[in-house]
């Protein structure tokens, strides 16, 4: 067996993972800080002051986009995690899936938000039943079915494997939320970037993909900071956690 | 913001309060389980040899 395949699976293991988080952890936070105020800047002030069809109120595509996007990849990456960890009864896997749910139902939220801040005045109504604006609730129903159920179990282990079984039920909405603005007549505009094309105006183009860029950088930092807390929280009896690197 | 302040800086605001509040409620949780008042960390869950008894 090869020494990089080693490697590999070193890091699937807690005692081993853990402190390598903590290290990851203050490089990425820097990061999508720095991320987020380019971002921004670029978006306030460099970004044209009109849209060829909308008004001042574009700017919320800066956060609504990436917000959305963290949405849906967190939920696929939440899905992959748990299945991993089911299949392979491998518990970092599942507490990478419960450390990923809350920052995808949060980002969910926003979305959900940002996004009927932004009808109001483009189509005078906070919320139409529209399917990509259903679909996106069920995704957020989805978190907080998978956040409620887990929590309702107290074997962590038994958590896991429901969780899992929920989630990857539950991945089937993604596809329907990204396609939605397709496969059906949506009040909600199509997408703005595919692989492609970038419809967008080029001096706007650069704080959308850094605000994307700082969420998931951001993203990485709080599930890594949580994963901590609950491999600290559950393996509370490891030997492992006696020794100097548990305080690394 | 041509009259669309309300709607821009409310969207804004939502995201970063958020956030901020994540970021918050992640410290708070990595305090208390530093100091033995984590979630999971309770008297009975935590005596080994309760868990190895039970393991048999």
């Amino acid at each position: 067996m090869s020494k990089s395949r080693l490697n590999w699976y070193k890091y699937a293991a807690p005692v081993n993972f853990y402190p390598l988080a903590g290290k990851m952890i203050p490089v990425f936070a820097v990061l999508s800080v720095i991320a987020m105020v380019v971002g921004l800047y670029l978006g306030f002030f460099v970004a044209p002051a009109q849209d060829a069809q909308q008004h001042e109120y574009y700017r919320i595509i800066f956060v609504h986009v990436p917000a959305a996007w963290m949405g849906m990849f967190l939920y696929v990456l939440l899905a992959i995690y748990a299945g991993v960890g089911w299949a392979f009864n491998a518990r970092l896997g599942s507490m990478m899936a419960t450390a990923i749910a809350p920052t995808g139902a949060i980002f969910t939220f926003i979305s959900l938000v940002t996004g009927s801040l932004w009808g109001r005045p483009a189509w005078g109504v906070y919320w139409v039943w529209d399917a990509r604006m259903t679909s996106t609730l069920i995704l957020m129903f989805l978190y907080i079915g998978f956040i409620s159920l887990q929590s309702s179990i107290e074997d962590p282990r038994r958590a896991d494997r429901a969780g899992a079984v929920l989630a990857l039920v539950g991945v089937v909405n993604v596809p329907i939320i990204y396609f939605s603005v397709q496969w059906w007549n949506t009040l909600h505009q199509g997408a703005t970037i595919t692989a492609t094309s970038f419809k967008m105006a080029s001096s706007m183009r650069p704080a959308l993909l850094i605000m994307v860029a700082g969420f998931w950088i951001y993203s990485i930092a709080v599930v890594l900071a949580r994963v901590r807390c609950i491999i600290l929280e559950r393996e509370s009896e490891a030997p492992w956690l006696a020794e100097p690197v548990a305080s690394a | 913001m041509g009259g669309y302040g309300v709607y821009v800086w409310g969207s804004y605001a939502v995201t970063f309060v958020l956030i901020a509040i994540e970021v918050a409620m992640v410290i708070k949780r990595k305090r208390a389980v530093r100091t033995g008042n984590g979630r999971e960390s309770k008297p009975e869950t935590r005596n080994p040899h309760l868990e190895t008894g039970a393991s048999h």
